[in-house]
């Protein structure tokens, strides 16, 4: 594995800061109901778990991940104001305001989606890696999956026939601690989550401490190579949600041992310092480097905040039941005898 | 006995509550009901005052809280299991169609099952297509198993202490919509006051008498009916809104009974048009009242597409109460 360069160690931090920018700007908006909805889960604290990790894919990979996607989405490249288009439901949205924070995607970035049902894409992501093993593609699924998500039948079922079908998926468990509520500890009999591997006959990378991008992308690389070579392998990323669940997630607030132990989180593993720390010891000062991508993020998020209210809402029954099919659908009324296909 | 405006919230939690006390048998599985005091907050306080032994935090693994619910019942036990919303009911569906709802069936009656699933249900709010389902006739497609779906307080408290008792397996939908809304309930202290309003499995309700329509709904539809029907008294219409509360079994002599008064029939519903609620009772309706029939039955249901999250199209795919005046007014 080559060592990352100096330009792509100060790009990580763009990426980094992109992400921590539009995080707190989508949690402010929510605040203020500019962003409406039940549902937002913000990927502030996990940057350098997919910057570091997606740092070793090459442009034909895929990437496919639940709902805390926002942050999956922007390290890809999706354009920032189609992603906060759709927090606010605009047509102008990745998803044409149909999906919202949770169902982020974009096919020209090999971006398979975010998806809403707890494990619901991994068999997704053995899908798509078995469309590369079918075809003879080498290339690798990068797949996310949180700590809870992996006591879930489909993480069990998926593994699986990743193993014995040598499906190319990098299965990287996102451990923040939580899902929901729920410590790790109360919720899987076997807390060192990376093991689970071992069930399946499945290559183990072990724990990788992901508030350190450098360390996430050192095993993400050996990882990959080993996946396009052979099969599926597992790779435990240790991190922490900076804002808890989603919005509706209260215990930071409520709860001084939760809210003690994110502080202790910020203040001595924060991704961002970690990062930079790693390039000035190594490279010497690049503070006015990192203060332009810093000041850059602000103006990107900003742009989208104004992009995104500028835009239209999709209106009108048409809107309403595009693409429900491929091709025109028959549509059914209860006013209808049979439906609207009819005359 | 003083009557108090209680959220269906509270009713549902004091129902569980009183249950768990007067039966040790009765206890509460599901994700988040212990210690984050339950994701609706139905269980607040539950872990404090019955321990884990009795109140169990479960992974997200639904396919296992459905079908360990079935054991434990088979067992002996009695428990409540939550699904935190409807929309994950369905990883579980084979344990709850294919065993909750048979096992007392193919070992011919050598089983019981008693339990109850209960689990939050409804769209809007811009949950999204994944979570934004009311799917409880697919539940109530099957023998087997009883499906209570409640309107208000009262009847959510009634309902769900006669499914815990009951030796059945019931599902248990909860509206979130309904959630906080306020509506009376008394404040039974002694159980036979308790007792008092219990509502028998398959019951259903008249919410508001009229001559002129008949409206068939549950759950939220029996607000939009309500509603409607306020909306069409100023008009001069009567509509008698019957809420059946149980889709599985279905109370139709009721329905028949208002029918044969008013011979116009809308049925309400929140969840799917195709294969449906409406469906159902707009069938037994021909078959059974066809002569007392004078115009088509109409069905309000939301519009056959999956949920978007863009509120003003998510609205629109929507029923309420405007949708339900409409379907009236070309019927009466
Ligand atoms: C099948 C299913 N069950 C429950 C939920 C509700 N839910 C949404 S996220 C979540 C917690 C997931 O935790 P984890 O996998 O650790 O991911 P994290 O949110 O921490 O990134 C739960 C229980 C759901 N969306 N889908
Ligand atoms: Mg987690």
């Amino acid at each position: 594995m080559p060592s990352p360069s100096k330009d792509m160690l100060l790009d990580w931090y763009r990426q980094m800061a992109l992400i921590r920018e539009f995080e707190e700007t989508c949690h402010q908006l929510y605040l203020q109901k500019r962003i409406t909805g039940v549902y937002l889960h913000l990927y502030s604290g996990h940057e350098a778990s997919g910057v570091g990790s997606m740092a070793a894919l090459r442009k034909s990979d895929h990437v496919i991940t639940a709902y805390r996607d926002h942050g999956i989405a922007l390290i890809l490249g999706m354009d920032a104001n189609a992603v906060m288009a759709e927090m606010m439901g605009k047509k102008t949205g990745g998803s044409g305001g149909k999906g919202g924070s949770m169902h982020l995607a974009s096919a020209a970035h090999n971006f398979w989606g975010g998806y809403a049902i707890v494990g619901g894409h991994l068999p997704l992501a053995a899908g798509i890696a078995l469309e590369a093993r079918y075809r003879g593609k080498d290339d690798v699924t990068m797949t996310y999956v949180g700590d809870g998500a992996t006591n879930n039948g489909y993480f069990h079922e998926s593994l699986n026939m990743s193993a014995i079908w040598d499906l190319p998926v990098i299965w990287i468990i996102e451990n923040n601690g939580y899902g929901m509520g729920t410590e790790v500890e109360r919720a899987s009999g076997q807390t060192e989550l990376h093991r689970k591997a071992a069930a399946y006959g499945i290559k183990d990378f072990g724990r990788v401490d992901a508030q350190d991008a450098l360390a996430v992308y050192e095993v993400a690389s050996q990882a990959v190579a080993y996946a396009r070579a052979h099969g599926p392998a597992v790779i435990e990323h240790i991190t922490y949600r900076y804002r808890g669940h989603g919005v509706s997630d209260k215990q930071y607030d409520s709860r001084d041992d939760m809210s003690a132990e994110l502080r202790q989180w910020m203040d001595e593993r924060e991704p961002l310092k970690i990062l930079r720390d790693r390039i000035q010891a190594q490279f010497g000062d690049v503070s006015e480097t990192l203060s332009a991508h810093e000041e850059s993020a602000r103006q990107i998020v900003a742009q989208s905040v104004e992009f995104a209210e500028a835009s239209d809402l999709p209106r009108g029954r048409d809107a309403l039941l595009s693409n429900t099919y491929v091709g025109s659908p028959l549509v059914y009324k209860t006013s209808d005898s049979i439906g609207a296909g009819s005359d | 006995m003083a009557v108090r405006n209680v959220a269906m919230r509270e009713a549902i939690r004091r129902a569980l509550h009183e249950e768990m006390l007067r039966d040790e048998a009765v206890f509460v599985m599901g994700e988040e009901v212990a210690y984050w005091q339950g994701t609706h907050r139905v269980t607040r306080g539950f872990l404090e005052e019955f321990g884990e032994r009795r109140v169990r935090d479960t992974p997200i693994s639904e396919m296992a809280i459905g079908g360990v619910a079935v054991g434990a019942a088979m067992a002996g036990l009695r428990p409540v299991a939550e699904f935190m919303t409807i929309n994950f009911a369905f990883l579980a569906l084979d344990a709850i169609v294919n065993h909750a709802a048979k096992v007392r069936y193919f070992f011919d009656g050598m089983f019981k099952v008693p339990l109850v699933y209960r689990a939050a249900s409804g769209w809007g709010n811009q949950a999204t297509a994944s979570h934004s389902h009311a799917p409880e006739p697919i539940f109530a497609h099957f023998p087997g198993i009883y499906v209570g779906c409640p309107s208000n307080a009262l009847d959510a408290y009634g309902m769900l202490k006669t499914a815990i008792r009951d030796d059945n397996p019931v599902l248990f939908s909860e509206s979130i919509a309904l959630y906080p809304k306020p509506s009376p309930l008394p404040d039974a202290s002694d159980e036979a006051a308790q007792d008092d309003l219990l509502v028998p499995i398959g019951k259903g309700d008249i919410k508001r008498a009229g001559t002129d329509v008949t409206l068939v709904a549950y759950a939220r539809g029996v607000d939009w009916s309500l509603q409607a029907a306020r909306a069409l008294a100023r008009d001069g219409i009567e509509a008698e809104v019957v809420d059946l509360r149980w889709l599985r079994p279905l109370d139709m002599a009721l329905v028949y009974k208002s029918f044969k008064k008013t011979n116009r029939c809308v049925i309400v519903e929140e969840s799917l048009p195709m294969y449906s609620f409406g469906s159902e009772i707009a069938a037994l309706l021909q078959e059974n009242m066809f002569d007392y029939m004078d115009a088509p039955i109409k069905r309000v249901a939301a519009e056959d597409v999956p949920l978007p999250y863009s509120k003003e199209i998510e609205l629109l795919a929507l029923p309420n109460a405007q949708k339900v005046v409409d379907a009236v007014k070309e019927i009466v």
